[in-house]
């Protein structure tokens, strides 16, 4: 399936939120993540399902003002 | 002491984490400004740059209360979003909220920022709304549950000082018990010191310290000048005046001969 990973098209075959992060390499990560625009809390992520053409934001902290 | 939501600080400037030209002189620079707040952001994270992680440790380090902003969210909805994953990263339910609305002025949309720090208030944050100093805006943000407001001086990184004095004198006469913070385009200590002459409560920069010549030594002349502002406040400053008034004692001026007085 083909989702859109922070605003960039990418091929993944992972079921659920979770399991993409986990393949990311952001298992144990200091992230946030977020699906079509809507925030997905860290528990969530599992029971959270990817479907084609979804928005995945992951998200970690920046130097801001 | 500074309070915002409960919570009590001895320094009244606030710092951002961003521009700077190291992350040693981010560190010392903080360590010199004597701050106990610094803002954050977050960013998308690419798998194998990883860049938040490295920038996460540093941030620990410091030792500083962190507030997360929504910089960059162009409406209610994003900013929303922005803040609950922010809450969830940084462990705090502190947020200042920026939703902006032009990109060449990075001025508030202050119709965004209402609806989105309502929103966030009924879910449990603490906002910290980055505004302009519009008055109206300021009555629906405290009506909405915000007990912080961060007025902006001028433009973001514009460092052009307190460009609409009379409406940030108006805005404290109006809010004497909420905390106010001068937030933005600030660009010389002698602007911080002013902010806080006025009787603002803290201030809070970055620009004019991380992209200055010497990071480190501005961040102390920060600290200087926010804590001189204040004191002068405490002080209470005398009124300025059209004419003359002598400081030295008129009577028993040598050679005074009454003529000289009319």
């Amino acid at each position: 399936m083909k989702i859109l990973l922070n605003g960039e098209a990418f091929a993944t075959d992972a079921k659920t939120l979770d399991e993409l992060c986990a393949r990311l390499g952001f298992a144990d990560a200091k992230i946030a993540t977020a699906v079509n625009g809507s925030f997905v809390a860290a528990p969530s992520r599992g029971a959270t399902p990817l479907a084609d053409a979804d928005e995945i934001e992951i998200v970690a902290p920046r130097q801001g003002g | 002491m500074l309070t915002l939501y409960d919570t009590s600080f001895t320094s009244r400037l606030l710092l951002g984490t961003a521009q700077y030209p190291s992350p040693e002189s981010l560190k010392q620079a903080v360590e010199a400004s004597g701050t106990e707040i610094v803002t954050v952001s977050l960013r998308r994270e690419a798998a194998r740059a990883r860049t938040g992680q490295g920038f996460w440790a540093l941030i620990e380090e410091l030792g500083c209360r962190v507030l997360p902003n929504t910089a960059g969210c162009r409406t209610a909805k994003e900013a929303i979003a922005t803040a609950k994953m922010a809450r969830e990263l940084f462990g705090t339910s502190w947020v200042k909220l920026e939703v902006v609305a032009n990109d060449d002025t990075l001025q508030p949309d202050l119709f965004g920022l209402v609806e989105a720090a309502a929103a966030l208030i009924a879910d449990g944050f603490e906002v910290l709304p980055y505004m302009t100093e519009d008055l109206s805006a300021a009555e629906h943000l405290v009506a909405s549950g915000c007990n912080v407001l961060m007025p902006w001086a001028a433009p973001i990184g514009s460092a052009r000082g307190l460009i609409n004095k009379d409406a940030l004198k108006t805005l404290r006469a109006y809010f004497p018990d909420i905390p106010l913070i001068i937030d933005a385009g600030i660009g010389t200590p002698s602007h911080a010191a002013e902010a806080m002459e006025m009787g603002y409560d803290a201030v809070l920069l970055n620009t004019a310290v991380a992209k200055a010549g010497d990071p480190v030594k501005m961040a102390a002349a920060f600290a200087k000048a926010v804590e001189a502002g204040r004191l002068a406040f405490e002080a209470g400053l005398i009124e300025p005046r059209d004419m003359a008034s002598p400081s030295t004692p008129v009577a028993g001026t040598p050679f005074f001969k009454i003529d000289h007085a009319s």
